[in-house]
């Protein structure tokens, strides 16, 4: 468990260095300099900004100044507003964090009760309407289901305003953010049930009269859990990027649409820290998920 | 040269048709819905605009005459000037979904959008297939210290996060790409589109590796492996004649799975503004450019989100119908 940990965390730790790695050297690529304005610069000035900013310096060795100064939570500027980044992501971060943790609080448990009420009631009506949800649902893409959900409670019901981030009403946002998942982990835990009824201790608790209550939720459930654990890293990742499309149609200024703002802009220095940080985050979301996993069920492998 | 195809050995159940699990997967009721909604489908995409007299990117005109009435209209209904051309007894071919903003006809803007969207999700699964397969095969098959540093690269590529490294990918390549393509066939394309492919080919085919990886192992070690290597057949014809066969249908469940995923990025990358350069329409680019006319023309946002998710859900039950009858223990 130790030895797994111990690999688990510099995979993460790699990753997240691969990724900070991968996006600066990309932005080098971008053809064109901060000097190329029509306006000549003061040839003193210039040289004060090349010192400055360490632009004399070697691509690689820009690199290292760049993580270590990232590390202490120093982004730089950004290009379009001259403003702080670390104070725009970091400021950015609680919104998308309050929303993302909502719906995640909503979405998991909705999902793994459904998921459970569809594997006792197999093949009949509430198992058909779960499926029927989670299969109708996989294949919405998540704007779509934001934008529909403005659309007929805000524009055509009028229940809540457009504008509903302001007035504390995060209810549009999180219920479109964590309907995907929701599908998804039904779906899961489903399957996951399903293999647990299965499996031979569960005839035997049954033939002694074990109420089927119990069976499903002290025995097989926590049987059925790792997979359904396992996958709660991959929806933080799913919750940071559908974020930038929750954000943006309900016009919320979280880290999502802040990115998506970036990209519109071309603002490189915000784009690196967001994707940097995001990268970051869900690096630790997989991380503790897979340390749960393994934790919860010991025989599951490191791969 | 009989005695030569006599050494030709096959997988036990012959390449794809009986390959384990096929005829099961084909006769569940999912597979079959799915392949009946795709099939529909695809012969409305491709074969509905040449039945109707609109180019994806022509404005309205009647009689040669810049029709500037059609703007926004509601499905099936006609302009002034072509309610006047009607009076005349002119024939008008109907808007089956209404007019754009400019005065282009929807339906065939939504068709062609289909049209780019589905080739988009099939190429890019054909890259992960590609490169997925030939890597996992000769890692797989190799097996020992070249296997365990493959999969090394693969298990870090894994840990990348996806979504960050298009948008990141697409960003860059949006500004690097533009002039070295600028006039050649691949123009056209857009740098957008083209830097999905290339972050597919670069990032997910490590899936599909994993799964070929996998298949090749257990199989490599089969009795008819072992007898057509006995009986002097080279790695490279052992790999292609009797291990790839075998692993056809693992592939192609996946590549089903990826095609849906594909797409969901592309529409994605369309929403963020990276996605399909006009006037070029994708499904997920129509999609995004009704959001902002919403309370007004609702139903244009409406036809391309259905057209989006009836292609991603075909394949979704495709490929839930092949994983079920290929993996025995999935549920139902």
């Amino acid at each position: 468990m130790v030895w797994y940990a111990i690999k688990r965390v510099l995979l993460a730790a790699v990753t997240v260095f691969l990724v900070a790695a991968i996006t600066f050297f990309a932005m080098h690529f971008i053809p064109g300099g901060p000097f190329d304005t029509e306006k000549a610069i003061d040839p003193a000035a210039k040289a004060a900004l090349i010192t400055r900013f360490h632009l004399d310096r070697s691509v690689p060795e820009q690199f290292l100044l760049y993580l270590g100064n990232a590390l202490r939570g120093d982004f730089g500027i950004s290009l379009k507003t001259g403003r702080d980044v670390s104070e725009m992501v970091f400021g950015a971060f609680g919104v998308s964090a309050r929303l993302g943790g909502l719906s995640l609080l909503v979405s998991l448990p909705l999902g793994a009760a459904l998921g459970c009420l569809a594997a006792a009631r197999r093949g009949r009506a509430a198992d058909r309407a779960v499926l029927l949800f989670a299969t109708l649902l996989a294949a919405t893409p998540g704007f779509v289901v934001a934008t529909l959900l403005l659309l007929v409670f805000c524009l055509k019901l009028g229940w809540f305003g457009v504008w509903s981030a302001q007035g504390g009403g995060m209810f549009l946002p999180v219920v479109s953010l964590a309907l995907y998942p929701a599908a998804y982990v039904a779906r899961l835990t489903r399957a996951s049930m399903l293999q647990a009824l299965s499996a031979p201790p569960v005839r035997a608790l049954r033939a002694r009269g074990v109420r089927e209550g119990a069976v499903l939720f002290r025995h097989a459930l926590k049987n059925a859990a790792p997979p359904v654990v396992a996958c709660v890293g991959p929806m933080a990742a799913y919750a940071l990027t559908g974020s930038m499309v929750v954000e943006t149609v309900f016009t919320i200024g979280g880290l999502g649409s802040r990115f998506v703002e970036s990209i519109g802009n071309r603002d490189y220095p915000v784009i690196m820290a967001a994707t940097i940080v995001m990268a970051a985050l869900i690096a630790l979301f997989s991380l503790l998920s897979d340390l749960l996993c393994r934790a919860l069920d010991p025989r599951v492998e490191f791969s | 040269m009989a005695k030569k195809r006599f050494f030709s050995m096959r997988p036990p159940l012959e390449g794809l048709r009986a390959a384990p699990g096929w005829k099961r997967a084909l006769r569940q009721p999912r597979t079959r819905l799915g392949a009946a909604i795709l099939l529909v489908l695809v012969l409305t995409i491709f074969l509905s605009p040449l039945l109707v007299p609109y180019g994806y990117s022509q404005i309205i005109t009647v009689d040669g005459q810049r029709d500037r009435g059609a703007k926004n209209l509601a499905p099936f209904e006609y302009s002034q000037m072509e309610r006047e051309a009607i009076a005349r007894g002119e024939t008008i071919f109907p808007h089956i979904f209404g007019t754009d903003e400019l005065c282009r006809d929807y339906f065939v803007r939504v068709m062609y959008g289909a049209r780019v969207s589905l080739l988009t999700g099939v190429l890019a699964t054909l890259v992960v297939l590609v490169i997925g397969t030939a890597y996992g095969a000769v890692a797989g098959y190799a097996g020992g210290k070249a296997d365990l540093w493959m999969m090394r690269l693969v298990d870090l590529i894994y840990a990348l996060p996806d979504t960050l490294m298009v948008i990141l990918f697409s960003v860059v390549l949006d500004q690097t790409l533009m002039e070295h393509i600028a006039g050649t066939a691949l123009a056209k394309l857009g740098s957008n589109l083209l830097s999905l492919f290339i972050v597919f080919g670069a990032l997910y085919w490590v899936g599909m590796a994993r799964l070929v990886r996998a298949r090749v192992l257990s199989l490599k070690t089969d009795a008819y492996v072992l007898a057509a290597r006995g009986l002097g057949a080279g790695p490279w014809r052992i790999l292609r004649k009797h291990i790839l066969p075998g692993c056809a249908p693992v592939m192609l469940a996946a590549a089903a799975m990826q095609v849906p995923s594909a797409i969901f990025t592309e529409s994605f990358l369309s929403f963020i503004g990276l996605g399909v350069q006009a006037p070029m329409p994708s499904l997920g680019a129509l999609a995004n450019a009704a959001r902002g006319a919403l309370g007004s023309y609702p139903h244009k946002l409406i036809f391309p989100a259905a057209a989006l998710f009836l292609i991603v859900l075909a394949f979704n039950l495709l490929s839930d119908g092949l994983h079920s009858a290929l993996d025995p223990r999935a549920g139902r």
